[in-house]
This record gives structure tokens, sequence and C-alpha cells, in this order.
């Protein structure tokens, strides 16, 4: 042991409290290296355990048949734990949400991008009230719809429209239109 | 300003919370520059290995806890949610059943150190009874985590435990109501077994503190047996025993995973895949490896009551043992008698356990029997009159005489040598 520091090697590592990197700081950062990959190795299986599960998963898409769903009903179906109002618009009610000048929304969104271009009769929208997350009502015709013929939510007095836009009231934002596609003319899968 | 701690650290943050609450001068104290034998094997990594050992099982049964569900209908199927849905719900749960497993491998290796060095003498007797403690309350912690997943061999090992204690003449059957919560092993049981697994992890973290603390104020034992005179017996905890036990964690974590990933099952009971049926009890109640010794010796006496008080006499029998033994010296390396019958009391514990896998029948039931009896006498009557009529080996003079000049392995040195210079520490 008669030196107390070795040559220096190649330096890949800047690190080294003296003016000579050794080898022993080229082990401790390798030790550190390995040790770090060792502690992301055991934490990610633990988050990750807590995303949703496969069953969650399984059950985060939703079937729906509307040849029930008459023009000018409305019927709310389950999807991900959510209420989802799923509207068949009379064609007055079309009309009405494409009539509006979007620029004057409070949060500006055409009708046509919230419905499929050939099925603009039905409209599927998330009930729940963007502004503190009650479910609005007037799915049924005998509920109040509010001012605009689409829903209200009574708990803070946010007004829909007949495309689910928010008109009236503290909501900031439209009710959201979740991913939906048609499997042929009566039935949609949602999610 | 009164009251604060004087830190040495240089850092300003580190510094104001460590005068307001010493931890960072604990942690240099405790694990920095605690002086520790310099002449250390691998046994003493064990204590170390433990601790691992319950932060992993602690950190898998929390995360398993958030998808198990404690109730008979739907406990078994919860587990296998957690193996097919849950992601790396497999994982958690096969690290959390080897974990145990792996958790009483290092313990009782551990506690075979203990015994053959003899770390249990004074002054660490209350080290060694507050170990003992430690691994009643893993025997009962293991016992309760096994009944939850509610198979066959959950329910009817509880059963058979439980109605251990009916046993006791007069308050027997109706302590065993109690434990039930009802007429048999049932729902409430499990809820119960579910509660207390749940707390006695985090009140062996309590007694694991009281142990380590009670380490440090003797400090540790070395495998010659002969307490540090000073210094130069010693190496400074870090960086010399950090980086030793960081070797043995990864040799260990590598048995683990061979386990975990290659043989998950092995240590287990195919019977546990069987949803719990209290009308069908299986061809072979065996508990789990760890157990079974105990299991023998309590199925080696014919009479009921005396299985169950010689099954908890056999440990009772550990926490006297600083007593028992009566030897003046500690380490069995200077003890060539010793040495001899700790490797018969090994072999009896390993005769035991598999005595304890077997039925109750032929030579398995001599097995036991003798088993049993050689335990019981190495304790209480060899130990004690051992240790009067032994010759045990010339100790060496100190431990650095030892190790510097190893080679002879402890002989007494030529007066006058000095010892080597050493490198700093």
């Amino acid at each position: 042991m008669a030196d107390s520091a070795t040559a220096p090697h190649a330096a890949p590592n800047p690190s080294g409290g003296g003016a000579e990197v050794t080898k022993r700081d080229f082990l401790k950062l390798i030790t550190g290296a390995s040790a770090a990959v060792g502690v992301g190795a055991i934490v990610w299986p633990l988050v990750d355990s807590m995303n949703p599960s496969a069953d969650v998963l399984a059950l985060s898409s939703t079937t729906v048949d509307l040849a029930p769903v008459q023009p000018g009903q409305a019927i709310t179906v389950m999807w991900r734990g959510k209420p989802v109002f799923v509207r068949n618009r009379t064609p007055e009610e079309i009309e009405l949400a494409r009539a509006v000048i979007v620029g004057s929304l409070p949060d500006p969104q055409p009708d046509a991008d919230r419905v499929k271009a050939d099925k603009a009769q039905w409209l599927i929208v998330v009930g729940i009230c963007t502004h503190l997350g009650c479910v609005p009502i007037g799915n049924r015709s005998t509920e109040v719809r509010g001012e605009y013929g689409g829903w209200f939510c009574p708990c803070h007095g946010s007004h829909y429209d007949t495309s689910g836009r928010i008109r009236r009231g503290p909501a900031p934002a439209n009710l959201p239109v979740p991913p939906y596609a048609f499997e042929g003319d009566t039935k949609i899968k949602i999610g | 300003m009164a009251g604060l701690h004087k830190s040495e650290f240089k850092n300003p943050v580190i510094n104001w919370i460590d005068a307001r609450l010493p931890v960072f001068t604990l942690i240099q104290k405790e694990y920095g520059v605690f002086p520790t034998p310099r002449n250390f094997n691998y046994f003493w990594n064990f204590g170390a290995l433990a601790m691992i050992c319950l932060v992993v099982m602690i950190t898998t049964g929390i995360f398993l806890a958030m998808n198990y569900t404690a109730h008979a209908t739907m406990a078994f199927d919860s587990v296998e949610r957690i193996m097919r849905d849950v992601n790396y719900g497999w994982l958690l749960r096969y690290v959390h059943a080897n974990g145990a497993s792996m958790f009483f491998i290092v313990v009782y290796i551990h506690m075979s150190r203990s015994l053959y060095y003899g770390s249990y003498k004074a002054p660490r007797e209350l080290l060694w009874i507050l170990g003992v403690a430690i691994l009643l309350i893993m025997m009962a912690t293991a016992f309760m985590g096994y009944v939850l997943p509610w198979g066959q061999m959950s329910y009817w090992g509880a059963t058979v435990i439980t109605n251990l204690f009916s046993a006791f003449p007069l308050v027997g059957e109706s302590i065993v109501t109690w434990l039930w919560g009802g007429f048999s092993v049932d729902n409430p049981t499990l809820n119960r077994f579910y509660s207390l697994h749940y707390l006695l992890p985090f009140v062996l973290v309590g007694v694991v503190f009281l142990h380590i603390a009670a380490l440090h104020v003797t400090g540790s034992n070395n495998p010659l047996g002969i307490e540090v005179k000073g210094p130069q017996d010693t190496l400074p905890f870090h960086p010399y025993y950090t980086i030793k036990d960081s070797v043995g964690i990864c040799v260990f974590f590598l048995v683990f995973a061979v386990f975990v990933f290659f043989a998950p099952n092995y240590l287990g009971h195919a019977d546990n895949y069987i949803p719990a049926n209290p009308l069908v009890t299986p061809a072979h109640i065996v508990p789990e490896w760890y157990f079974l010794p105990f299991y023998a010796i309590l199925r080696s006496v014919p009479d009921k009551l005396g299985g169950v008080l010689l099954m908890f006499g056999a440990i009772a029998v550990l926490f006297v043992l600083p007593w028992l033994d009566t030897s003046p010296v500690r380490s069995a390396r200077f003890r060539p008698v010793y040495r001899v019958l700790f490797w018969v009391l090994a072999v009896a514990v390993v005769a035991l356990g598999f005595a304890g896998a077997k039925p109750a029948e032929g030579v398995w039931v001599w097995v036991s029997r003798v088993g049993t009896f050689y335990y019981f006498l190495h304790f209480l009557v060899i130990l004690p009159i051992l240790g009067k009529f032994e010759r045990p080996l010339p100790l060496p003079e100190s431990i650095s005489r030892a190790v510097l000049f190893a080679g002879g392995g402890g002989g007494p040195v030529p007066g006058g040598a000095a010892a080597k210079p050493m490198e700093k520490a």
C-alpha cells in the first residue's frame, strides 16, 4: 500500500473531490447508478399497480342500442362510472343548435363538431355539469330543460342548449362529448 | 439558543433541521462512524437482511391491501383478481408470499449465528429476548396472513391451530369461541385476522427499533466472541459494512428473485388454490414450512394439552437461553464440544421439520419424539451442565491480533510484537 492515489484512468466522469478522478469515483458512480435503476425497477410496479386494472379497463366501453330512443327522447347510460346522456334530437332542436352564433358562446364550439355528420340527430354527452359536478336535469320532457332547450343544472343554475353547450351560468365548459363510434345504424360503442 | 443541539453539519438546511431534531447526527453516529468489529463474517449480514425483508413485506402488503377484500365470500376471488387483473398484481402477491419465507430463512440463519457465536450471552441477554419476541410476532403475523386468501389450507390451518386452545382446562372452549367470534372459523375470524395482520408488522417495527437500540448499547458480538478492546479492533460501519451489506442484499435479492420468478409456488401448498370448504377437510393439513418443526413437536405428544404446552415451551426455552448456557466462553469456535452439539441440534430441528410435513404415522412419530426429546435435552440439560465441564480452546488476546496475524486464527501472540500499521480507515 505504498501509493495513496491510483493513476487516473480515462475519466468518463467529471466527479471527484480532488484534482484527479480515481477508480473509486467510477465505482461510486456505477454503484449509485445501479442502485437508482434498482429503486426504479422496484417503484414502477408499485405505482403501476394503482393504475386501472384489467377488469376496470374491460368495463371502459359501453355499447348502447339506440333503436328504442324516439325523436325528442333522451336516455341516460352508465359509462366508466359516469352518466352519459343520449338524446335523439328533433329537427327543430338541431336547427336551434346550428343557428347559434358560435363566437357568442362562453365555450365556442359549432354543433357540427359535437355530433357525427351523417347522424346529427344523435347527441351524446357526458352528463356531468362542468361547474362542480352535479348531474343536470332535462332528459325527461317533464323536467326543466333550462332556457335553451337542453339541460339545466339545479345546483348553481347552469343552462345547456340542444347541443349540450353552456349558455348561461357558472359552468365554464360545454358538456364533454365522449369518444364513440357507430356500429351499424342503431348501435354505438362509447369509449 | 437554549435547548438546540449543537450540530456539526456544514450545510445550512441540514444544520437547521439537525439542531432541532438531530436525526442527521443520529444517522452519522449509529450508521456512519459506529465502531463495528472488523472481523465480521457474512453471517452478520442477516440482521440487515431481516430489516430489508420487513420493509419489503410492509410495502407489498400495503399495496395488496388496496385490492384485497376481507370477506369470506369474496376473499379468494379478490386474490385471484389481484393475480390476473391488477397491474403487477401477480408480482405483488408472489413477492409477499415468498417474502414471508425469505423472512423466516433470514431470521432462522440470524438466530443460528447467535446460537453458534454466543451472541445471546451477557451483556446481550435483552437483545436476544427482544429477538425472540420478534420471532413470536413474526409467527403470529405469518399465521394470520396465511388465512387471508381463504383457501383450503388457510381455513383448515386456522381451524386446527385455533382449536389448540381448547386444550386448556375450564377456559379452553371459551377462549376458542372468543378467538373465532363464532362457533367455527368464519367471516368474523377472517376480519379480525386481517386487522391484526395489518397491525402486527408495525408493532414489529417498534420491537426491531428496540432490538437495534439494545445492540447499539452493547455493541455487536463477533466471530471470536471476545470483546472489542479498542479502536484497532473496529471499523466504522460506513463504508465497510454498508458496502458488505450491499453485497449481501444483492445476493439475497437474487435468491428471492429465483423463487418469485421461477418457482413462486414451490414453498406453498397446492391445496390453497382450492376455495375454503368447511365441509371437506384436506387429506393432509400442513402448515407453511417455517412452522413445521413446531408442528412436529405439537404432534409428538399423545396428550392434547401436553403437545400444546411443549410447542409453546419450545419457544419459551429460547427466552431463558442466556441463563441456561453456563459457559463463560461465547463463540463455538473455542468450544469443541458445544460446536458438535450445535450441529446435532441443527439436525434435530431439520428432522423435526421433515417429520412435521408427514402424516403422524410410523417412523415419523419416532423421529418427532426423538427430535423433541433432544431439543429440550439440549437447552434444559446439556447447556447448563456443559458450561461447567467443557474445556475451551485458548482465546486470542484481541480481535486485531487475531485478524492481523491471521493464518493461525487465534493463538496468543508472543509478547512485544507490535500491531502492523493499519490503513487509514
